[in-house]
């Protein structure tokens, strides 16, 4: 019951602060909107009992990369962002793409046809008591399944990293 | 509906009750912390400070908060209203809402056992940079938001710092959850300041920073920023970002205390005997004296109502005396020692914690933004790295390859300490070579 509210509360959070995120004029106020996305998105995670990852997507998206959001957003002068034109105005790309997508989730909803509505419209929490300690699942899945892609992926980020100091140092 | 409504309740009042508790109560103290933080800077400048209102001016931060609320409430021209009324509430917000994953001793803890406990609370107080930015960018004002993004800066450049400090101590306590990083403290009879030293030094220069204090507080430079991000900000609103910036102390101070402290431990928590008796009586010995000392000071003050709240004080020392004292001596009450001791430690630490923040800021003079930067880039997050690297091998030589704890434990902070030199080393020879550059060129330092 109080899950199911919890949910709802979340996820029309976080669909109406999108929606606003996108309509805002002012870039700043969409930032604002996109943190509060962010933080409702955490929020349903919780609902989930998997708050490792809620925590991890405060610790990373919104106080790590939304903060550099604003810090950029801020450096820009603003005012002449205002007068330009807002949205790029291609209707029917945009149209084609959304049918596309939407064509895409409804199938995969009309395909699995025997699962319940009740299920669909809301994953089942697993019960808090039987859930093993979430960070240590998260920490040994990473360092003994999933070891290599862990590896690969931070390689990456490292690559990524150094060339970006690289592009950014004037002289080397 | 009801049925539904109290069961609710039936689970969550207690955690309720003591959010609201929280709430109430954080104001007051972040008050009486700006009493003591002016009280220490005058006396370190040979003044008195705050003495009108109250005795020794003890009822200064009430009277500041009463000032605070009737003041007039300027919102400037042009100013983005709406976020400039969110930004001071969500920096309240998010150090109140860190609050209540700490654990204050034992029995004294909101959201009891979460599984992320550290995590939690580092994560959600990092989100008040968001009022402090947002609140320098809704001013339309350039000192504001000048302040905003050196805040902004500052932060980022910090918090990996930070957080290594803590991943190291984290490899001793093998938990996120704060009650569970105590007790490894506990079950060691040390705390982890002495395993980790070098990130306990980290965390406290990093913490410093991240409250944007002196002598960090680019942020809020006056001689260059006016006050920063909080320019345009009066009354209640501006109270409202002291209350954050002060809550924030509190949570760092807590967190350093629960990972590097023992947190609410006494001191040479193992020891028993008549040693660990002597320890155990030391709480009730210091409020005694304190009583005592105000008892003794009260006729002497002028006013007679000075002479009253003085009386007071030394009543209410008296009846903290006896609370502590209660579970030594009544055999009744022997269960509740554990709770009631540890929040006075953990207290003491905390406050420990913040007086040495309040050392630091009458002692050091503010740093440039240039040197902020190095300091934070060039020599805190290499060492923090390497502090950690070496901290897990320490950790695996001893547990996988049977080497003496102790001795790696020491050996690998010793070379920590040899690479912070070597840092620091490195770092003079950058601006020996950068000055005699400098040299050459005639400096005019009038110009630009």
């Amino acid at each position: 019951m109080l899950d199911k509210a919890l949910f709802y509360i979340f996820g029309g959070v976080a669909v109406l602060s999108a929606a606003l995120m996108v309509t805002r004029r002012n870039a700043v106020h969409s930032a604002v909107f996109l943190i509060t996305s962010l933080l409702a998105t955490a929020g349903i995670y919780l609902t989930l009992r998997a708050e490792f990852l809620f925590i991890v997507q405060i610790i990373l998206y919104v106080g790590g990369i939304m903060v550099l959001f604003v810090f950029v957003i801020m450096l820009v002068n603003l005012d002449v962002a205002l007068q330009q034109i807002q949205f790029s105005r291609q209707k029917w790309v945009a149209l084609i793409v959304a049918l596309a997508l939407g064509a895409q989730v409804g199938l995969m909803f009309w395909s699995t046809g025997h699962v319940k509505r009740s299920n669909l419209l809301l994953p089942a929490a697993a019960p808090a008591d039987k859930l093993p300690p979430n960070s240590e699942t998260v920490a040994q899945s990473l360092f003994s399944a999933y070891l290599l892609p862990f590896e690969i992926a931070s390689l990456l980020l490292l690559v990524a990293m150094i060339g970006a100091v690289v592009m950014a140092k004037k002289k080397v | 509906m009801i049925h539904a409504t109290l069961e609710f309740l039936r689970t969550y009042a207690g955690p309720l009750i003591a959010a609201v508790v929280i709430v109430a109560v954080l104001p007051l103290i972040a008050g009486y912390v700006v009493l003591l933080e002016r009280k220490v800077m005058a006396h370190f400048q040979v003044r008195l400070g705050p003495m009108r209102v109250g005795p020794h001016g003890l009822l200064q931060p009430i009277a500041d908060a009463l000032k605070l609320l009737i003041k007039e409430d300027i919102i400037p021209e042009n100013a983005d209203v709406w976020i400039f009324w969110i930004a001071p509430v969500t920096s309240v917000t998010a150090a109140m809402l860190a609050m209540g994953a700490l654990a204050f001793g034992p029995a004294f803890q909101v959201a009891k056992d979460i599984n992320i406990g550290l995590l939690f609370v580092v994560g959600v107080s990092s989100l008040g940079i968001f009022g402090i930015v947002l609140g320098g960018w809704a001013s339309n004002s350039h000192y504001s938001l000048l302040g905003a993004l050196r805040s902004a800066a500052q932060l980022v450049s910090y918090e990996t710092a930070a957080g290594m400090a803590l991943v190291s101590g984290l490899l001793f306590a093998g938990t996120l959850q704060i009650t569970d990083i105590v007790k490894a403290q506990a079950s060691e009879h040390l705390w982890f300041v002495c395993f980790a030293p070098v990130s306990f030094f980290i965390y406290l220069v990093a913490s410093i920073a991240e409250t944007n204090r002196a002598p960090f507080d680019m942020p809020e430079a006056e001689s260059e920023l006016v006050a920063g991000y909080m320019t345009e900000f009066s009354g209640f609103r501006w109270a409202l970002y002291f209350l954050a910036e002060y809550a924030n102390m509190v949570v760092v101070a807590s967190v350093a205390t629960t990972l590097f402290l023992g947190g609410w431990l006494r001191p040479f928590s193992g020891l028993g005997g008549p040693a660990g008796t002597a320890l155990d009586l030391f709480p009730v010995l210091i409020l005694l004296a304190l009583a005592g000392y105000c008892g003794y000071r009260a006729p002497k003050q002028p006013v007679r109502v000075q002479q009253l709240v003085m009386f007071g004080v030394a009543g209410l020392c008296a009846l903290f005396a006896l609370v502590l004292a209660a579970p030594l001596f009544v055999g009744a009450l022997a269960g509740a020692k554990a709770g009631i001791h540890g929040a006075f430690w953990f207290f003491l630490k905390v406050s420990a914690y913040i007086y040495l923040f309040m050392w630091l800021r009458f002692t050091l003079p503010r740093y440039r933004f240039d040197q902020l930067m190095r300091l934070g880039w060039h020599f805190l997050i290499p060492l923090s790295i390497v502090n950690v690297m070496l901290l897990g091998l320490a950790i695996v030589l001893s547990s996988q390859y049977g080497v003496n704890r102790a001795l790696a434990i020491g050996v690998m902070n010793l070379i920590t300490l040899l690479f912070a030199l070597y840092l620091v080393s490195v770092e003079k020879g950058r601006e020996d070579r950068k000055a005699a550059q400098t040299a050459d060129q005639v400096t005019d330092s009038y110009a630009g």
